[in-house]
């Protein structure tokens, strides 16, 4: 415990630089999302090759994506925006599917009566379909925080300080404790971050209780977990 | 795109192909640690999702342990038990056991769980016995769902596996970790190739398996699903619009 005492003012900055890796991949990939999962459920064609292109990702082991990345961005390996871009193409993975399925869940006659009361296609969107989808969204926004919080570690590997970097400096030298922090820490954070998109869910769908709907889908979604997170 | 083409001649250099620490030595080795963990983790992991599954009895266990153990940071389970057990194989076999049973245990659960009660009623009905129930009714109905819990979690096992290469010297993580100590990109990128090749390729064979293990009767049922639903999903007049409540 002594390591722990010694060395709380690392591990705070570790976990600012975590926050600070994770939550644009988080943002970024649910922002991107959004959109390539409503042309998944709105154009039946693109449906299948949208959905297969997500998963070809989705497959990819990240160490190796890593690797691979740099040559097509042209940055460096140890770039924190390298890992930044890692992350957010294994978010989009995640959340188109569920987006898709999220617009395929409003009924087709709640959406007509939206038509019929005079909304046009783009306030449609943005006032029916958008927050009628919002729970499952949130189901899938939620699997994204913790699987990107747990992988943005696997860059400590590779040179791109996080958390993590107390897994790879802790087993070079030997020091127990300094895992243990690295994977309590790891773990606080996602629970953080997944509680704040709750009561995020919470105050944007005052109409559905965020809690209830989220715990119904996820053992859906459960399966389908981040591969190595 | 010069790396890649650097990476490419790396896997294609035939001095890569021969001796020890080979590039067909380190796959045999990947696939043969991905192997004997799958199969520890399904042993646990199947018939315990399949209890529950056809009980409904302990499901927020399955619930909570497949969804507590996503937050674990793999490579800190990793480094763990290597500073535990010590340079070699049981470090990373005992991690990768571990990671891969909330998704088998998800699968099995889910898969006996989204059978239709009224289907395993009437096969109690018609006089079938729990373990025919089982082996008849929910097993094969449920199989798609039960094999994609597999796929997934042979995924992250391999994934997992050149991960594992940080700790013990097998399979192909190690040319990822030998290129990046000797700042070797051309070896790196090459092991990352050969690692992102090997993952698709299994996942396709289980895409495909998973089309297969889809009972005949199943595939037939679901052309003619629409005779089933009533004309009109809700009355055009007189019922509320339950909104939000849907998902």
């Amino acid at each position: 415990m002594n390591w722990l005492w010694s060395n709380l003012d690392l591990v705070g900055e570790l976990t600012l630089v975590h926050l600070a890796l994770s939550v644009p991949a988080i943002i970024l990939s649910f922002v991107i999302s959004v959109p390539i999962g409503w042309l998944a459920h709105r154009y039946q064609w693109s449906r299948g090759v949208l959905l297969s292109l997500c998963g070809l990702l989705y497959a990819i082991p990240s160490l190796a994506l890593f690797v691979a990345l740099p040559p097509i961005t042209g940055l460096s390996l140890r770039s924190p925006l390298n890992l930044v871009i890692a992350l957010t193409l294994y978010g989009i993975a995640v959340i188109v599917r569920t987006a898709a399925d999220a617009f395929d869940a409003v009924a087709p006659d709640v959406r007509q009566s939206a038509t019929a009361v005079g909304y046009s296609e783009r306030g449609r969107f943005w006032g029916v379909e958008l927050p009628l989808a919002g729970p499952v969204l949130l189901s899938g926004l939620r699997v994204v925080i913790v699987s990107t919080v747990s992988l943005v570690t696997v860059g400590a590997v590779i040179g791109v300080p996080s958390l993590g970097s107390l897994f790879t400096d802790g087993f070079q030298r030997g020091i127990e404790v300094e895992i243990a922090t690295g994977i309590v820490m790891t773990i606080v954070l996602a629970l953080a971050l997944d509680g704040a998109a709750v009561l995020l869910g919470r105050m944007l769908m005052p109409w559905t209780r965020a809690g209830e709907a989220v715990r119904r889908s996820s053992a859906s979604v459960s399966v389908a977990r981040r591969v190595d997170a | 795109m010069n790396l890649f083409l650097e990476g490419i001649a790396w896997i294609l250099d035939p001095a890569n192909w021969t001796g020890p620490g080979s590039i067909p030595i380190r796959i045999a080795q990947h696939l043969a640690i991905s192997a004997v963990v799958l199969v520890i983790a399904a042993v646990i992991a199947l018939p315990l999702g399949g209890v529950i599954g056809h009980t409904g009895r302990g499901k927020n266990l399955a619930v909570g342990v497949s969804g507590g153990l996503r937050a674990l940071p793999t490579l800190g389970a990793l480094t763990l038990f290597g500073l535990w057990l010590g340079i070699g194989l049981a470090a990373p076999i005992i991690a990768l056991v571990i990671l891969a049973i909330p998704p088998l245990l998800a699968g099995a659960y889910a898969g006996f769980e989204s059978v239709d009660r009224r289907t395993i009623d009437a096969a109690r009905a018609m006089g079938m016995r729990e373990d025919q129930i089982v082996g008849k009714v929910e097993l094969p109905l449920g199989m798609p769902i039960v094999v994609g819990g597999i796929r997934s979690a042979t995924l992250q096992i391999i994934a997992t596996a050149t991960l594992a290469a940080y700790i013990a010297d097998e399979g192909l993580g190690r040319f990822i970790f030998e290129g990046l100590k000797t700042r070797d990109y051309a070896e790196m990128l090459g092991g990352s190739i050969l690692v992102i090749i090997l993952a698709l390729v299994v996942d396709g064979c289980f895409a495909i398996t998973q089309r297969l293990v889809v009972p005949a009767g199943v595939r037939a049922a679901r052309s003619t699903e629409l005779r089933s639903r009533p004309a009109r999903s809700r009355a055009a007049l007189g019922q509320p619009i339950n909104e939000g409540n849907r998902t």
